[in-house]
């Protein structure tokens, strides 16, 4: 959550994307085009992107990371044990820690085994990505949904719109968002809506992280829109005619990708943390549904004697925070070159 | 006890949290280490050196005694502490007309005289006590303990609008419809208006109850019927410097930071059979962090954690390996279990069924192994009590397997073969117990039990599954739990949990609402044997009883592993305490 992004850098970015004031080249439609031909703002990027070393690492964590999520069945089934399966027989019934020495890892249990109950830790991360990463992209798909659409139209309309939008947002920032997401997800039913057990807590988590992350892309998105909606271009639509759902779509949306898509990419590794620190406090996925942020609680009680349960899901969660961060970093340089480092 | 659950309430008969439960020490124990584990490392006596028998024994004099803890009193005044180790470290600065022995294990469940000259006189029907005071028996600035005093002190149980939380048993015992108004609203001119107790002179004191009740000595050895004098009596207030009766006074307290208590010397060692009074001062600190904690108890910064709840998980796997020596493993008196609420799963078979189906155990090794977490338990109670019969194993958990062909048949006498949905209801902040509850869950999935885990707000317990609609509207088919007695009989242990008239509309322990019209029938008929053999005898039937009708799955009779200090002198585990040290022997080397 919070973490605001760099406001300003995003407001510099409209030097970069003004040149088209039409919708944006893709790369595909000018690939159409001759050879001399200018290229497009997005096909500058696309250079730049491909220099930064950095950032094209972190995306190749990503990529791997969302394939392992997506194919979680697949990979468990070739390297390790159904994540819920309990393997008392590698725990030491005496301390409740595993058998084998750093954390019980061997050929067979690749990332070793949780302490008391022997859950494989490897399918347990493995299937643990897949709760972080969607809640993750889901939470900012709603953010971004949310606050484009209503920071577009507080930008463009102005006047009481604009007073009584900002104003919510600003409420929305103010609001104890851990604590209230803890609450709610204390008095969730079981069962909501055909959903039942993880399924209600995902939805929630989902609903509640995506909710309280709109005002930062809806603050950015309108002051964008401020900038833009007087703009040359914005008013030759208007005095032909064009009617304003027409310049919001047209003219105004498709300017505003740049910025929306650097939030939303580093909307994604914050997400990943709330979900974790909401897990971590026990207002995540219910057990046993595995969650990396829910193994690093249980990974207190046993540190010291078992240190290497603590270590992995920690790791886990860095490694992917850090990839997302690298890309998200990367997309904006590449997109916002005047952007201070 | 308490220490970590936030809610204690009194409820009729039955306290929440507790303190006096017996463990059985030979039957039961699995703790005889004797010096076996002693690694040679420290200057302690061995592994379980101070379980039912006494490490160091010494009479020497002098030094101070330093406790440190995680959790401070919920009251040191008395009549308002219920925390177990309040209790024991009460006798530090109370004394009571009877309170329990100095010896080890067992035998510490005895009660002998202390302020008064012997046990009591009763009557034939039981309805009255007499007791007659010691000579010699004074306050800290010297005045004599009257009987007056000790009705004041009782009397004050009655105020729980001024000072409440206490236990108040005694309340109920002597006056069961409760008309005595307590001492601060009294308006006879003494303020000793209450009739159950009279005090004839100075030495002597009369008990008069309305109906028998077998275990009356046990509500007078609790603290709360230690003496106050009415003149320094400072209601609420009273729990920042209560007035010393016993060896120790209290120099300086902070709360949640520390303690001191000093020689009281006015206290006289002739009147008292029971306290050493070894240390010359006693001191207490109190910390946030347990971890913490148990780090500076391994590195001799102090004696021992006056908690007494256990290493915790961290620092367990060290403390076993490196310094068994110094670690005492003693049952608390408490069991853990799971109960089945009949509202929620209302046929036997469905439940035995999942009592079939758990695995012993896995169970065991959540709850901590057999060291951390306990013996397997096969029933509902404590082996020490009276009428307790550790082979009765109805539903065969002591293979430590899960008995699926069983399980499997149950299920198709309840009508339901191929399983059924339920929901494990586990408070959120015992990682011990959302373990067990993980344990549970996976071997009912075996035969096809679909068991959901709800995580509850630990502190709304009372509100939550105290409350029967709650859990009925919630679906609660399980509730991961744990219980201890508040003194050592089966009234004080099982009444709560299984009589009928206990169910409460919040603040509810008989979570199962088993409500059987002749296990309510044999409490009433146990309540009135003064006989404990002859009553042990009813409540083993009640136990049997309570087995049959399949709402309890016993997981352990819970033990500690508790660290001793190589300073700590005459040191031993006391049933009466939990399987906590009995603080009033203990003594340091300098």
């Amino acid at each position: 959550m919070t973490a605001p992004l760099h406001e300003t850098s995003a407001g510099e970015s409209t030097a970069t994307v003004v040149g088209a004031p039409d919708a944006p080249g893709t790369p595909d439609n000018s690939g159409t085009a001759k050879a001399i031909q200018g290229r497009s703002p997005w096909q500058i990027a696309w250079t730049r992107l491909k220099r930064d070393k950095l950032a094209l690492a972190g995306a190749f964590v990503v990529v791997f990371l969302i394939l392992v999520a997506i194919f979680a069945p697949v990979i468990v089934g070739l390297f390790g044990h159904p994540p819920n399966d309990f393997h008392e027989d590698q725990i030491d019934p005496l301390f409740g820690t595993p058998i084998g020495s750093w954390g019980g890892i061997s050929s067979d249990f690749l990332l070793g085994v949780e302490p008391v109950n022997g859950r494989d830790v490897f399918s347990r991360i493995v299937y643990g990505a897949r709760i972080s990463l969607l809640v993750a992209f889901l939470a900012a798909v709603f953010a971004v949904f949310l606050g484009t659409v209503l920071g577009i139209v507080a930008g463009y309309f102005g006047g009481w719109i604009d007073a009584a939008l900002s104003r919510v947002m600003d409420v929305m920032l103010a609001f104890p968002q851990l604590l209230f997401t803890i609450a709610l997800v204390s008095v969730l039913p079981n069962e909501l809506l055909g959903l039942d057990g993880s399924g209600v807590r995902i939805a929630a988590l989902v609903l509640v992280i995506g909710f309280f992350g709109w005002p930062y892309v809806g603050r950015i998105v309108r002051g964008q829109t401020l900038s833009l909606r007087n703009r040359e271009y914005v008013e030759a639509a208007q005095s032909l005619g064009a009617g304003r759902l027409y310049i919001l779509r047209r003219e105004l949306l498709p300017n505003l990708i740049a910025p929306i898509m650097v939030y939303a990419t580093l909307m994604i590794p914050t997400n990943i943390l709330t979900e974790a620190a909401l897990s971590f406090l026990g207002a995540g996925v219910k057990p046993p549904t595995a969650s990396w942020g829910q193994m690093l609680s249980t990974a207190i009680t046993t540190y010291e004697a078992d240190p290497v349960f603590m270590v992995i899901p920690g790791l886990a969660i860095f490694v992917t925070v850090l990839a997302f961060n690298l890309f998200g970093d990367g997309v904006r340089d590449a997109l916002d070159p005047k952007g201070s480092r | 006890m308490t220490l970590m659950s936030s809610q204690r309430r009194r409820i009729a008969a039955g306290a929440l949290l507790a303190a006096a439960t017996m463990v059985v020490t030979t039957a039961c124990g699995g703790s005889d280490g004797g010096g076996k584990g002693d690694n040679g490392k420290t200057g302690a006596s061995g592994f379980n050196a101070a379980v039912n028998k006494v490490a160091n024994a010494s009479d020497k004099k002098g030094g101070e005694l330093k406790f440190i803890g995680s959790q401070e009193a919920d009251s040191w005044d008395p009549q308002r502490g219920y925390y177990g180790f309040v209790w024991d470290f009460a006798r530090y600065y109370t004394r009571q007309l009877v309170t329990f022995k100095a010896e080890p294990g067992a035998a510490s469940t005895e009660l002998v005289s202390d302020l008064a000259t012997d046990t009591g006189k009763v009557s034939a029907d039981g309805l009255t006590y007499t007791f007659t005071l010691k000579d010699g028996v004074t306050w800290e600035d010297g005045k004599p303990i009257t009987s007056k005093d000790i009705k004041y002190g009782i009397e004050r149980i009655w105020a729980q609008d001024v000072i409440s939380g206490g236990p108040i048993y005694l309340q109920q015992v002597l006056d069961p419809k409760n008309e005595y108004k307590g001492p601060y609203k009294d308006t006879s001119a003494d303020k000793l208006g209450l009739k159950a107790i009279e005090t004839p002179d100075d030495k002597t004191i009369i008990f008069k109850l309305p109906v028998a009740n077998g275990d009356f000595l046990q509500m007078l050895a609790m603290p709360a019927a230690s003496p106050v004098r009415q003149d320094k009596d400072t209601k609420a207030k009273y729990q920042l410097k209560p007035f010393s009766s016993g060896p120790y006074k209290w120099q300086s307290y902070t709360p949640n930071k520390s303690i001191k208590l000093v020689r009281n010397d006015k206290w006289d060692a002739k009147t008292d059979t029971v306290r050493k009074a070894l240390p010359d001062s006693i001191s207490v600190t109190f910390t946030t962090n347990a971890d913490d904690m148990d780090n500076r108890l391994v590195e001799g910064e102090y004696d021992l954690d006056i908690n007494a709840t256990g290493v915790g998980a961290a620092a367990r796997q060290k403390v076993l390996q490196q310094h068994k020596g110094n670690v005492d493993n003693p049952q608390t008196g408490f069991i853990r279990y799971a109960v089945f609420p009949q509202t929620v799963i209302p046929n036997i078979e469905c439940r035995k069924a999942i009592i079939y189906a758990a695995d012993s155990k896995s169970l065991q090794t959540a709850r901590g192994g057999p060291q951390g977490g306990g013996d397997i338990a096969t029933n509902m109670l404590p082996p020490a009590l009276k009428g307790a019969d550790a082979k009765a194993d109805p539903y065969g958990k002591l293979a430590g397997a899960p008995d699926l062909a069983k399980a499997k048949d149950a299920l198709k006498k309840c009508g339901k073969p191929n399983g059924f949905k339920t929901t494990i209801a586990v408070r959120n902040n015992k990682k011990v117990e959302i373990a067990t509850a993980e344990s549970l869950q996976n071997s009912l999935k075996a035969v096809g039990i679909d068991a959901q885990i709800d995580l509850f707000d630990g502190a709304q317990t009372s509100g939550i599954i105290g409350s029967p609609k709650v859990v009925k509207d919630k679906g609660y088919g399980i509730i991961i739990m744990g219980w201890g007695a508040d003194f050592p009989t089966g009234q004080g242990f099982l009444q709560p949990l299984v009589d009928g008239r206990f169910i409460l509309k919040s603040g509810n322990n008989n979570f199962s609402e088993l409500n059987d019209k002749a296990i309510n029938g044999l409490f009433d008929q146990a309540l009135k044997e003064t006989d404990p053999t002859k009553a042990g005898e009813l409540y083993k039937q009640i136990n049997t009883k309570v087995s049959e009708a399949a709402v309890y799955l016993p997981f352990t009779h819970e033990k500690n592993i508790i660290w001793r200090s190589s300073r700590l002198t005459n040191v031993y585990t006391a049933d009466a305490y939990n399987g906590r040290y009995d603080y009033a022997s203990l003594g340091v080397v300098k």
